[in-house]
């Protein structure tokens, strides 16, 4: 934790450095921070807590950010957020929200089983909880108000669903972190309802000539390979690539969105994107606090409410256009 | 070591250090040899296992990410045998790309004015990790890992703080780009194979730094100092300055790598980069680079990392179950680096 502390003090200040030595954040810096402070909302100011399994610098989790700050500004309330992949961290984390006597906790439960313990804390406590993302299953039993997320498995499907529509017969699904239960059952969804058959292909998300060269490697291997399912926008651009060298005619849809990915719909290089909508996931959990403080409301009534899948492709590509371009969809 | 027992009545007798061996000893007795051999013994597994692995397009696949890992080797090799490590190079990479994306995309410059500046900038950072390392007397190993965080953390703060999102935007419809795509990330037919272009820099950067090593007054300080860094002093040898450079070497690889993953994918994901630095250090010690320093050689680290490179693709080809992967990869390059030492020994015992 202090370490973690010091470490974060440090990057601001190489920040400060960095922005000295390229002389261009000023602008974009200063109406970031603008933004964050316009507070317009009804009732008394409501602190909450994010915290969230993300890796650092994730795209998905910055929207979701984004999506739990709006929701903050009109709600009047104080947002504060923190991550880390870890399960026992991310669990001090919560501790540390809890701490901080803050007024309602939004939280991933991507380990569900280490942070059983101190979600059991925070409603000893009073504080209201609410996950997100991931934990659709144990959410209520570990007295959630509510579940925002999509059904991992139920997305898979969906995407199995679609590439059967496009009539492919040998499909790779890409999981780029090993391990991850959530990518493990997309990738398991898909393959229940795809007609064909589906493989899996483990790459490394963090470094991206790998994600290509394997890619590319598997489409030499399995030369009959005629679909690519990625689990991440970015990777999704990269699997074009990788089949326009190869030759392949293989047709790639991804999970996730982005704004590059518009372009690609739109173009047809990639057939669909199933995306969760990461956005509603952070506004819906902070308005949910909001209410419930507020009104006592529960949305969805206690059950897991679905953000997604949203299907979308060439013809509806141009509709979130707009939102994906400054990047909250 | 050498020892001519059985001679013991030659009138003059040379150090053992000057006679001239064979030919074979002397090349036995090369550092990166051990891993050439367990390159092929992986060469042959791969061609015998996996349908697809002997044909010029894999093969062209596989020096692709040879290549992206073996541009970093090189100067990280050369940094091992001056006796420091760098952890900070894995993020430093994205740092380059980020700086010279943002650089040209918020001023809306010709995109050669972004990579200019991320030179700079990146090689000022190899030379402040440098610095730090002389004028703190830490082990690189602290003063590194202390950068490696900082820069991971101002990768993120600074592309949200300046462009409110974690990945750059594209740039690839500005100025300059397809010049320095053709620069950094292009495709060229060579004998009917496409080759990356980064394979040949790869190539490039490791005979220049073989020569650095092997023929300049330059080489045998990095030796020197990596061997003993007082008695280099003592007689003569710049240190600090020395393992300055060595830093600012991995800078500039850094910045290298970093152009290549700019204008290959055209927009950059601020997190990207995380961990990388291992595999750089995992290709030089495979390659026959000591961790304490002193001993090793650049196309040691560039054959550890066209093992690297074969294992990670070889398992892809191979089709083996993907569940098992990193079993895999631990397991090659466990072999690898046994067959490695192996030869090594015999190669010592021979003398």
């Amino acid at each position: 934790m202090k370490r973690f502390a010091t470490g974060g003090l440090a990057a601001v200040a190489l920040v400060g450095v960095l922005a000295l030595s390229s002389c261009s954040s000023s602008g974009g810096k200063e109406a970031a921070e603008e933004e964050s402070k316009t507070a317009a909302g009804g009732g008394p100011r409501l602190k909450i807590a994010m915290v969230t399994h993300s890796a650092q610098g994730d795209t998905f989790w910055d929207i979701v950010q984004k999506g739990a700050k709006a929701a903050a500004a009109k709600d009047n309330v104080d947002f504060l957020y923190s991550a880390d992949p870890e399960g026992g961290k991310q669990a001090q984390l919560v501790q540390a929200a809890i701490d901080q006597k803050v007024d309602g906790i939004i939280v991933t439960l991507a380990k569900p089983e280490a942070l059983k313990d101190v979600l059991k804390k925070a409603t000893d406590a009073k504080i209201p909880v609410v996950t997100i993302n991931s934990g659709a299953a144990q959410s209520a039993e570990y007295g959630a108000l509510v579940h925002f997320g999509q059904d991992e498995t139920v997305a898979g499907e969906a995407a199995g669903e679609e590439f059967n529509k496009l009539g492919a017969k040998k499909a790779v699904c890409v999981i780029h972190e090993q391990g991850n239960v959530g990518l493990e059952d997309r990738c398991a969804g898909a393959k229940k309802t795809f007609k064909g058959q589906m493989e899996n292909l483990f790459v490394q998300g963090s470094n991206m000539p790998q994600v290509k060269s394997s890619i590319t490697a598997k489409l030499q291997a399995a030369k009959d390979t005629d679909a690519i399912l990625t689990l991440g926008a970015p990777f999704a651009a990269t699997a074009v690539d990788s089949a326009k060298e190869v030759g392949s005619s293989a047709k790639v849809a991804t999970f996730d969105m982005n704004k590059q990915l518009i372009t690609a719909l739109k173009d047809g290089s990639i057939q669909f994107a199933v995306d969760q909508q990461p956005y509603l996931q952070g506004y819906g959990a902070v308005d949910e606090l909001w209410l419930y403080k507020t009104n006592g409301n529960v949305i969805g009534g206690g059950r897991p409410v679905l953000t997604g899948p949203a299907i979308v492709t060439k013809d509806t590509a141009d509709a979130i256009a707009p939102f994906a371009d400054r990047g909250t969809r | 070591m050498n020892q001519t027992v059985a001679q013991p009545a030659q009138p003059v007798k040379l150090d053992e250090r000057v006679t001239r061996k064979s030919p074979l000893r002397r090349l036995l007795g090369r550092p990166e040899i051990g891993a050439l051999i367990g390159a092929l013994a992986l060469f042959v597994f791969f061609g015998l296992t996996a349908d697809t692995f002997l044909t010029a397009n894999a093969f062209s696949t596989i020096l692709y990410a040879s290549s992206t890992f073996g541009i970093m080797a090189v100067s990280v090799s050369l940094l091992m045998i001056g006796g420091e490590f760098d952890l900070s190079a894995g993020v430093m990479v994205t740092t380059s790309a980020l700086v010279a994306s943002m650089f040209s995309y918020q001023f809306s410059l010709n995109i050669w004015v972004g990579v200019a500046v991320s030179l700079a900038v990146t090689l000022a950072l190899g030379f402040v990790n440098g610095l730090l390392y002389v004028k703190t007397g830490l082990p690189s190993f602290i003063v590194t890992l202390g950068t490696f965080f900082m820069l991971a953390g101002a990768n993120l703060g600074v592309t949200k703080a300046i462009s409110d999102n974690v990945a750059t935007p594209s740039i690839s419809d500005m100025s300059g780009f397809s010049a320095a795509k053709q620069v950094f990330a292009s495709d060229l037919t060579l004998f009917g194979i496409q080759v990356k272009i980064t394979v040949l820099w790869w190539l490039a950067m490791v005979a220049v730094a073989t020569w650095l090593l092997l023929r300049t007054r330059a080489g045998n300080w990095v030796f020197a100092v990596g061997g003993s860094a007082p008695s280099a002093r003592a007689v003569g040898v710049p240190v600090a300055k020395t393992k300055i450079a060595l830093f600012m070497g991995v800078a500039f690889t850094a910045w290298f790598s970093g152009m290549h993953l700019l204008f290959a994918f055209d927009s950059v994901q601020s997190g990207e980069g995380v961990g990388n630095e291992f595999f750089y250090i995992i290709c030089a010690v495979i390659g026959g680079c000591l961790l304490t320093g002193g001993y090793g050689s650049a196309i040691g680290a560039a054959i550890g990392a066209f093992i690297f490179g074969m294992t990670n693709k070889g398992i892809v080809y191979a089709e083996w179950n993907p569940d098992w992967f990193k079993f895999f990869l631990g397991a090659m390059l466990l072999i690898a680096t046994v067959v490695n030492l192996v030869v090594r020994r015999r190669a010592e015992v021979s003398e």
